[in-house]
């Protein structure tokens, strides 16, 4: 690299300089991918014939009418609403349970908690997938312990999925609503006590109004995640329960119906975008004040 | 403050128990001396371990996933510096959108990417090569190496450059004797970061590896489609055990929440 050169350049051109490398490398392999792939989702397919390059609103007319893609986006909808609610309930509470912590304490606990971050994805699901089969580990212990009789479906349902992806997301929500906890001035919470307010009146009224910016980017992170999730649910979902993202992979590498398949990936961009960025303006107009 | 309570420490007790439970099954399984899951109930055996090495494609992947995470975060850190140094120094027209096109990989499912790189590595003649990869790799972790050195460079103080130049350096002495040394954590801490994310991504990949070039997460995930056994198991325990090291190190080294909290991947 020769840094030389651009700071030998006019002052307004250094930017576009520095910058330069970078923005073209993401044009080229960016923007025109994507917008090959909605070029594509536009394009004709047959089985005997292949991509045919025809302007046809075949696909989106087929995702738009067929019940089975409604089905299988509701779907993926649901799951993503129910790991970011299960993220939310588990990992506040933990978040200000390791806040409270000593320092010593706490970093050794937050490996626990970053550190399945790091492993590789496939590895975790294969964790719940001896977990949660028929004669995993958890069935036996349920029964053990006598609470069922016959072993609960958890493979191949959104159930097990859900558990899976939040085990996987959750510490986007604790590291989220952890920063806004490390910006509470612990003073306040001592405030609120000597006023005679009990432990669950300063955890409704004082605490949790101020970690709600933490708790909602933390969802979103967490929502577009598990909505855009690619491994868990196809090993725990299997090939029956398709969420959008295996819905793609199957057009793609099994039917070799790629425009088809371009269409759902262009819709799944789409509605995540759409999702993303209204609800970033929501947070941000509401809670314009707590953001620096 | 005041301490957790009882209650709080059993939920926390809980909370550890459901993030540790999944790796630890497979720790456990991976030394059954049964040639199906089971725990292994007569005692520990390394059948399953041993069993790898009969497997040169496994081998071969994670060979493959190393040189991969090396040379696609080393081209990123290489892009993300210069880039950077401009976003974090400079007010520019064009500063925020390409800031959000920079951190757009983050956003876009990498279904969507691993389709997209399907569809123009196969109109380019790149599909199913190693330069394929590598390029593709390198726009999905540029956004955490680009966030960490981001991070370093807005807090420094630009009077020691001016200071090394009015002493008479020129531009590259300044940047290779002042500038990088300043930013370094941040090169170093956002390499690693881009090295990780590369050597687990598997949804984009999957998209656009081919049998004789793949990673190891992507073959891992192609064998689990077919059958669960203890052989995935055991190289699933392997990975865990290789990240608790590299964990170890790196808190050591770093400080966990340094490199994570506020600037983690998200």
């Amino acid at each position: 690299m020769t840094l030389a050169a651009p700071f030998a350049l006019p002052q307004r051109a250094t930017p576009y300089a520095l910058t330069g490398p970078a923005l073209l490398v993401f044009l080229g392999l960016v923007i025109i991918p994507l917008g090959m792939t909605v070029l594509l989702s536009f394009y004709d397919w047959g089985q005997y014939k292949g991509i045919v390059p025809e302007f046809t609103l075949k696909n989106w007319l087929e995702i738009a009418t067929d019940s089975y893609f409604f089905e299988i986006f509701l779907r993926t909808f649901r799951i993503s609403v129910l790991v970011t609610l299960a993220t939310i309930l588990i990992g506040v509470p933990e978040a200000y349970i390791l806040n409270r912590m000593s320092p010593a304490w706490r970093s050794a606990f937050l490996l626990v908690v970053i550190g399945p971050l790091l492993v590789s994805v496939v590895a975790r699901t294969l964790g719940w997938a001896l977990l949660l089969g028929s004669t995993g580990l958890v069935n036996q212990g349920l029964i053990a312990l006598g609470l069922i009789s016959t072993p609960l479906e958890f493979m191949f349902t959104e159930t097990g999925v859900v558990i899976a992806l939040t085990h996987v997301l959750i510490p986007f929500m604790i590291l989220a609503v952890w920063a806004s906890l490390q910006r509470l001035d612990p003073q306040i919470e001592n405030a609120a006590s000597s006023l005679g307010a009990g432990s669950l009146t300063i955890w409704r009224r004082v605490i949790l109004p101020q970690v709600v910016p933490g708790i909602l980017s933390g969802s979103i992170i967490v929502f577009a995640l598990a909505a855009s999730a690619f491994a868990s649910p196809a090993i725990i979902g299997g090939r029956r329960l398709k969420v959008a993202s295996t819905l793609a992979y199957d057009e793609f590498l099994n039917t070799l119906n790629w425009p088809l398949g371009a269409a759902v990936a262009t819709l799944l961009l789409v509605a995540l975008v759409l999702i993303i960025v209204g609800s970033n303006r929501l947070v941000e107009r509401r809670y314009a004040q707590v953001f620096e | 403050m005041k301490r957790n309570g009882p209650l709080a420490l059993v939920f926390h007790a809980l909370f550890l128990v459901f993030m540790l439970a999944p790796l630890l099954i497979v720790c456990i399984v991976a030394f059954t001396p049964e040639g199906y899951l089971s725990l292994p109930t007569r005692g520990p055996s390394l059948r399953w371990f041993r069993a790898i090495f009969d497997y040169p494609e496994f081998i071969r992947a994670f060979r493959d996933s190393l040189w991969l995470a090396a040379l696609s975060s080393t081209i990123a850190i290489i892009l993300a510096v210069p880039a950077a140094l401009a976003i974090a120094r400079y007010r520019f027209p064009g500063r925020e959108a390409m800031t959000a096109l920079f951190m757009s990989p983050l956003m876009v499912p990498h279904v969507v990417l691993g389709i997209a790189f399907l569809r123009f590595f196969t109109q380019i003649g790149l599909s199913g090569t190693f330069t394929g990869l590598v390029l593709s790799h390198v726009i999905v972790i540029l956004p955490f190496a680009l966030r960490l050195v981001l991070a370093s460079s807005y807090g420094i103080d630009q009077r020691i450059e001016h200071a090394a130049v009015s002493l008479g350096a020129g531009t590259g002495t300044v940047f290779r004797r002042v500038t990088l040394p300043l930013i370094l954590p941040g090169v170093v801490s956002g390499w690693l970061l881009a090295a990780i994310n590369s050597f687990d991504e598997v949804t984009m990949t999957v998209f656009i590896a081919s049998p004789q070039t793949t990673t190891l997460p992507v073959r891992m995930f192609l064998y689990i489609q077919d059958n669960i056994d203890p052989l995935i198991a055991a190289i699933s325990a392997c990975l865990i055990a290789l990240t608790a090291v590299m964990l170890f190190a790196l808190d050591r080294l770093f400080g966990l929440d340094r490199l994570f909290v506020g600037s983690g991947k998200g």
